[in-house]
Order: structure tokens, then C-alpha cells, then sequence
């Protein structure tokens, strides 16, 4: 499979600030590419480039090996899923899936065919007639798709169209949205600031910051292996120190703690540790398990999800650290002392 | 059980002292003149000088030809102004609201208005000033030289259009701004995304979107066009007949007021029955257009 979407040393300038700077990225055909970023980062501007809706300041977009320069949106091989869906409240369901045809100038039993095949594809055969205002958050989002999907598009782009929805129902289409994109095969170049929804559903991510790429790669080494320290505290839960000095091969952090660390970067002033990296009780035995003792200060029960607030003993550090819902660690109470030993290769620092 | 009928009986009093002025002006102001008038306009004088119970006053619109030309006339071109002052002001409310910006917006707004704040009369004197055969654009013109004779635009049903479509076109470019500001713009970017033209963004997704505002607009420009009687009279002249001439005349120089209400009844059936029509035609419904 070949590249579909190639960007190029893209930037965008506005008068006195720069939305995307030499952003530099490839798609593969039939992938689903994420971009993740807090608001305000230029994800969107980055997508509005891509479909024609602004002009780049630098750089190029290719699209199937052929430059976009100077072509308007109208004629660009992809279609867009605004972040507000944007249905057409005075047409019925059909009648906006129907649009885009329609404009293409295609029979009107070819239209009603592909109408009702897309329908059908999104789960809401038998709506056609319906009303947009009558629908429901996830059914809007489904015709949303569907009439962008129904002009059978090279690329799908979808601006956070997850956002307006409530938690329960985002958790159910950010698994319907990946299942339908693996179906139909069609690339997805997806933007959020949600990295649940990016890192369920991409074969690609690219965590966006000040304009710039941070980092691409998959969901997992995203999470395994961040290459910033942004990165590392962007996705994911994370405990973050800040390094006061270093001693040898040991780095103690502004609120005391003394870690030893062999072979850590020399440069690096901040430290990261998942909570999950944090193992309980380790073995003794263990080789390059960095070992020390915590006090639980508070537990913080969320199911499969629960915490361990801790402080380090000996510092002043606050240390939260996952803690696994099987029945070995029922006894554990506030104010228990407790042995904790983290990989070194765990530890992170930038 | 006390306290339930002391809150009973306060949430009456503040009803009926938000009701009582309503109904007052309703029935005093708006129904008794119109029962009124719809008596009146079936009673005759008879030989001995008594009123009584006769169809001859709309045997009388029906039988004379220059009644009901005029009538036509005036509900035709009522409707072709409606159409025209919609033509002009939907440009102007799609700039203000969508093209331009908010400050600009607002001092263009303000311009707008200002022809309101002098009052009708005074704007149609000025246009009898702009418009006539020694006025000031005549005279433009015969000094750069484009004409030797002075064109004859007053008096005619050209002034009298221009006159009722500069003082009801602000009535339709507010309702259709209210509702394009509601538009949200990545509807027009959709439709552009989905390969539409210009003009099917106009046409499938603008203007429908803006129906409300449209017909609500349309509805008050009829009503302000095929009731005025200024513009007509003033601009139009002897030429241009206007049914609120007539109805004036019946009433004021013929002293025949039970002719007039009939008259006055006519062009209330009928500017009723175009909005009907009109309503029915376009798929709106008056509550939603109201709001």
C-alpha cells in the first residue's frame, strides 16, 4: 500500500502568530491516522489545510501523488466531518446524504441505491425521512459520516466529532467509528484532543504541540516509548518530577527524593513514571529494579482504574501508583508503609 | 392549606393585571372598530335617510370597473415590491452579517436606519426632490450630457415603487439578518465540501436556511406596502392608483363611509388571502416564522 497523503514541510502564518510550524507527515492508504493535541495547538488549522478550506504559508499537500496547490475544496478527493457535524437542519436525513450526489449530477435511483447502502452501513436504515432535528447525538454523528462517506472520498477527515457527545455514548463510537473505518477502507485522518479516542482507534499517531509534531508513531510506542518530555506527559496518566541535582549515578528530585538510576541522560531536568510501571512488593532478586518504601496516603477507588496516592518515604514527593484490582492487595489501608520497585527502563527522563 | 389560597389568589391578581391591558386593547382597538366596520359596510341610506341592511356597497366595487382594476393593481404590485425589496436586501443582510465585519456592520446598520428616523414623509419629499423633471438627477444628467430633455420619473409607477421599496426594504433586511446570524458557517463550508457550486449554496442551503426570516420579512413589507398611502399619493401621482386612495376618497371627499368600510374590508380579505397563499406556497408555518 502506498502513501495516500503526503504533507510537506507544511506552515501556516497568521499575522502576528504561526498556527503550523514545518509540520512533515505521511499516510498510509487505508490507515487511520490520528492527530492529538490540546486545544489551541493548530490541529485544526492543520486540517482545514488539508481540505482546502486555507491556504498554506509553506510547504505542499499531496494528495495520491499529486500536489493540492491552487485546488478549491469542492474539488479535493476528501471530505470533511465538521467538529459541530453542520447537517443541513432544513433537508431529512436522506436529503443530506443525498447532497453530495446530488451535486455530482448522478441519477436519482443511482442516489436512492447509494443513500440507502450508506444507510444501512451506518445502522439507520429506514431514517431517510426523518428530520435531523429529531435525531439523537449518535444517530446526527452517523449521518455526519455517512454523508462524507457516501462521496466515497480518498481521505475521511473528522474534527473531533466525538467532542459533543456524552462519555458513554463517545466510548461506544470511538469503537463503532473504528470497526466501520476498518470495514470500508477508507483513510481516516482523524483529529482530537482526547488521546483515548486516538489511541483506541489509530494505526498512526501524531501528538501536536505549539504548532508542531512532537512525535509520530503507534498508539503503543507512544505510551511505551515517549520521545519528549511533552509526550511523555500528554498521553497517558504520569507522575512528573522535576530533577534538583545528581549525584553519581543517582538524580534526586526537588522534593528530596533520591533515585538510583545508572545510565541516565546527563541533560534531562524532568522524570516520568507511569503509574502503572510502579510494581508492589517487588522481589528482591529483581535486577535493575529500582526499589524504595511509600506511605499510602489516600486511596482513590475508580474499579479497574484505582490509585495509590503515596509519599515517597524519606522526600516530599507525591507518588501515584496503579493499583490492581485482584484480591492480593485487599488488605492494603491508608497509612500503610509499603515496598515499590519501578524498571529503570520505566523511569523516563528528558 | 391558608398559605395555598394566599398564593392562589396573588398569582391572580398579577395575571389580570398583565391580561386587562391586553384584552383592553384587543377588544377596544382591534375588535370593536373592526365589527364596527364590517356592520357599516352593509348598511346604505335609504330614501327616508335611514340606515339599513344592503349589499350595494360591494355591488358597487364589483360593478365599477376603476374599483377593482385599482384593487388588482394594488395587491400585484404589492406582491412585486415584496419581491424586489427581497431581491435588494437579502445582498445587503448576507454582507452585513456574514461578509463584513461587526464594526462595520453596525456602523452600515446604523446608516440604514437613519431614513426611518425622519419619518416617511419627509423621504418621500426627498425623493420628489431627487426624482423630478427639475430635480436633482435630471439635471445631472442634461449637464453631463447623457439627455437634452428631462426623463419623466415622477408621477409614474417607477417613483411610486421606488418610494415604497426604500421605505419597507429595512423591514426585510432585519428578520433575514436575525436568522443568518444564526447560520452556522460550516454549513456553507459543508456544502462546499460536499462540491457544491455558489449558486447551489445559495439556493439549496442560504436562502432555505433563512426562510423564516425571509417570510416574516415578506409578510411585513406587504403589509406596510399595500396599506401605505403616502408614496402612492405623493410619488405615484394621478397615474399611479392605489386602493388606500380610494378607501381615502370614499371616506373623506365622497363622505360615503359605509363604502369605505367595505373598501377597507376588501383589502383586509385580500392582503389576508395573498399571505395565506403565499405561506401555503412556501411550506412555512406563521408560528415558526413569528418567533
Amino acid at each position: 500500500m502506498g502513501k495516500i497523503l503526503e504533507v510537506k514541510n507544511l506552515s501556516k502564518h497568521f499575522d502576528d502568530f504561526t498556527a503550523v510550524k514545518k509540520v512533515d507527515f505521511s499516510v498510509e492508504e487505508g490507515g487511520f491516522f490520528s492527530i492529538l493535541g490540546s486545544s489551541g495547538c493548530g490541529k485544526t488549522t492543520l486540517l482545514r489545510i488539508i481540505a482546502g478550506f486555507q491556504q498554506e504559508s509553506e510547504g505542499e499537500v499531496i494528495i495520491h501523488g499529486q500536489s493540492m496547490k491552487g485546488i478549491p475544496p469542492e474539488k479535493r478527493p476528501v471530505n470533511i466531518v465538521f467538529q459541530n457535524l453542520a447537517l443541513f437542519p432544513m433537508m431529512n436525513v436522506g436529503q443530506n446524504i443525498a447532497f453530495g450526489l446530488k451535486r455530482k449530477k448522478l441519477k436519482a435511483a443511482e442516489i436512492n441505491f447509494k443513500v440507502n447502502e450508506m444507510l444501512e452501513r451506518v445502522g439507520l436504515n429506514g431514517y431517510e425521512n426523518k428530520k435531523v432535528t429529531e435525531l439523537s447525538g449518535g444517530q446526527k454523528q452517523r449521518v455526519a459520516i455517512a454523508r462524507s462517506l457516501v462521496m466515497n472520498p480518498s481521505i475521511l477527515l473528522l474534527d473531533e466529532p466525538l467532542g459533543a457527545l456524552d462519555r458513554k455514548l463517545r466510548e461506544h463510537m470511538k469503537v463503532e467509528l473504528k470497526l466501520l473505518q476498518k470495514e470500508i477502507g477508507t483513510t481516516f485522518v482523524y483529529i482530537t484532543h482526547d488521546q483515548s479516542e486516538a489511541l483506541v482507534m489509530s494505526d498512526q499517531v501524531a501528538v501536536m504541540h505549539d504548532g508542531q509534531f512532537e512525535q509520530i508513531d503507534t498508539p503503543r510506542n507512544l505510551y511505551k516509548n515517549p520521545k519528549t518530555a511533552f509526550v511523555a506527559g500528554f498521553v497517558g496518566d504520569t507522575n512528573r518530577f522535576e530533577i534538583e541535582s545528581k549525584e553519581g549515578d543517582s538524580i534526586i528530585t526537588q522534593g528530596g527524593w533520591k533515585l538510583k538510576l545508572p545510565n541516565h541522560s546527563e541533560a534531562a531536568d524532568e522524570l516520568y513514571i507511569r503509574p502503572e510501571a510502579l510494581i508492589l512488593n517487588p522481589d528482591n532478586n529483581l535486577n535493575d529494579v529500582v526499589q524504595f518504601e511509600v506511605t499510602i496516603t489516600t486511596i482513590l477507588f475508580d474499579g479497574s482504574n484505582t490509585k495509590l496516592s503515596t509519599m515517597v518515604s524519606g522526600s516530599n514527593e507525591e507518588l501515584l501508583i496503579s493499583l490492581p484490582q485482584n484480591a492480593q492487595f485487599d488488605s492494603i489501608e491508608e497509612g500503610h508503609k509499603l515496598n515499590v520497585g519501578v524498571h529503570s527502563d520505566d523511569v523516563k527522563c528528558f | 392549606m391558608n398559605s395555598n389560597s394566599n398564593n392562589q389568589s396573588g398569582f391572580n391578581i398579577t395575571f389580570y393585571l398583565l391580561i386587562v391591558p391586553v384584552l383592553i386593547w384587543l377588544i377596544f382597538m382591534i375588535v370593536i372598530p373592526h365589527v364596527e366596520m364590517f356592520i357599516s359596510s352593509f348598511l346604505v341610506e335609504d330614501d327616508m335617510g335611514d340606515m339599513v341592511f344592503s349589499f350595494a356597497n360591494y355591488i358597487e366595487f364589483f360593478s365599477q370597473k376603476i374599483y377593482w382594476l385599482t384593487f388588482v393593481k394594488t395587491a400585484a404590485y404589492s406582491v412585486g415590491v415584496t419581491i424586489l425589496a427581497f431581491i435588494i436586501a437579502f445582498p445587503i443582510a448576507f454582507y452585513l452579517t456574514k461578509v463584513t465585519s461587526k464594526k462595520n456592520a453596525g456602523f452600515l446598520m446604523v446608516l440604514l436606519l437613519i431614513p426611518l428616523w425622519v419619518g416617511e414623509l419627509v423621504t418621500v419629499y426627498g425623493w420628489m426632490v431627487l426624482l423630478g423633471d427639475h430635480g436633482v438627477i435630471n439635471h445631472a444628467l442634461i449637464t453631463i450630457g447623457i439627455i437634452n430633455e428631462p426623463l419623466n420619473m415622477l408621477y409614474t409607477n417607477f417613483s411610486m415603487v421606488v418610494g415604497l421599496l426604500y421605505m419597507s426594504m429595512l423591514f426585510m433586511v432585519i428578520p433575514v439578518m436575525s436568522t443568518l446570524q444564526s447560520m452556522d458557517d460550516s454549513l456553507i463550508e459543508a456544502a462546499c465540501d460536499l462540491g457544491a457550486s455558489k449558486w447551489d449554496i445559495y439556493t439549496k442551503i442560504i436562502i432555505p436556511y433563512s426562510m423564516p426570516g425571509i417570510t416574516s420579512g415578506a409578510i411585513i413589507v406587504f403589509m406596510l406596502v399595500i396599506g401605505d398611502y403616502l408614496a402612492p399619493n405623493l410619488l405615484g401621482g394621478k397615474n399611479s392608483l392605489w386602493f388606500t386612495e380610494q378607501i381615502y376618497n370614499s371616506f373623506l371627499q365622497t363622505f360615503n363611509w359605509n363604502e369605505g368600510a367595505a373598501f377597507g374590508f376588501l383589502l383586509l380579505m385580500i392582503s389576508s388571502a395573498i399571505i395565506w397563499l403565499a405561506l401555503k406556497l412556501s411550506g412555512q408555518k406563521l408560528e415558526k416564522v413569528g418567533s
